[in-house]
């Protein structure tokens, strides 16, 4: 029998191999895949309480899965607008590096 | 959902999740997130929600990897020269992201509904997207206007951002 706990603990590991990759790597691209993956666990925990919390109805919450959509639609223009500031970096310093940009750094 | 597939799906996006974060090609990575969603949009399936798991393949699997793609070739982007591997900051970032996984594990492990089974259902949810849409335009029409907003300003933004200065 799969219970709550087990996608709870699914979608904990799922987060903490995105904050990994944000902590481990260097390359941009990697980096913003990896916040994906944090949104993305994210998700998962609330939809699985979404379907633990069935309503008098008999039907699942759906208040939670409107704020899924809402964090998928904000997750897709986060990458877009991420992406399109990565190629204008790459177009004046010719690396996706974080190692490299790093003039603002004290 | 038999737990056969449950630990079937999760397993693989766990696996292809770890693949992201350790290849050192830009364009396997991008591939693995694709399986590792796709594994996630079963997990929603299984979980009844028919609608959720539908856009994250549309979203994730068709438009943001389409994305990822397109602008690893658009720079050109080859694996990454090895470089010289600061073990110490290595190992501080794993301990620090296990630290994090076992904090999770203990505060699931004291959440007192975690071992129970879920409650079954009246119907199937084949029409979610009814109820979705329904809660969309009454209870969260303000909320949803300003994400509608928020898309625009992302695409002026981006725009904006690749657009080269004139000289």
């Amino acid at each position: 029998m799969v219970t709550l706990g087990d996608y709870l603990i699914v979608s904990g590991m799922l987060f903490a191999i995105g904050f990994a990759g944000v902590m481990l790597r260097r390359n941009l691209i990697i980096i913003l895949m990896s916040l994906e993956l944090m949104l993305n666990a994210a998700n998962l925990s609330l939809v699985a309480f979404s379907r633990f919390r069935v309503q008098p109805t008999g039907l699942p919450d759906y208040n939670v899965q409107v704020f899924v959509f809402f964090i998928i639609t904000v997750a897709a223009a986060e990458v877009a607008v991420g992406l399109a500031i990565l190629v204008a970096l790459f177009r004046a310093r010719q690396t996706t590096d974080v190692k490299d940009i790093s003039s603002l750094k004290f | 959902m038999s737990p056969f597939l449950f630990w079937f799906f999760a397993s693989m996006m766990l696996v292809f999740g770890i693949a992201v974060v350790v290849n050192r090609n830009p364009v396997a990575s991008a591939l693995s997130l694709v399986v590792s969603f796709l594994g996630l949009a079963a997990l929603f399936v299984s979980l009844d929600a028919y609608f959720i798991g539908i856009i994250q393949v549309l979203v994730y699997a068709g438009a943001v990897m389409v994305l990822f793609l397109f602008i690893i070739m658009l720079l050109g982007l080859r694996a990454e020269a090895r470089r010289q591997i600061n073990w110490l900051a290595s190992a501080g970032a794993t301990a620090v992201a296990l630290a994090l996984a076992l904090q999770i594990f203990y505060v699931v492990g004291h959440l007192k509904s975690a071992g129970q089974p879920f409650p079954p259902l009246a119907r199937s949810t084949t029409d979610d997207v009814r109820n979705i849409g329904a809660l969309l335009f009454s209870n969260y029409n303000l909320p949803f206007q300003i994400i509608g907003v928020l898309v625009l300003v992302a695409t002026i933004g981006v725009v904006l951002l690749s657009r080269r200065e004139p000289r």
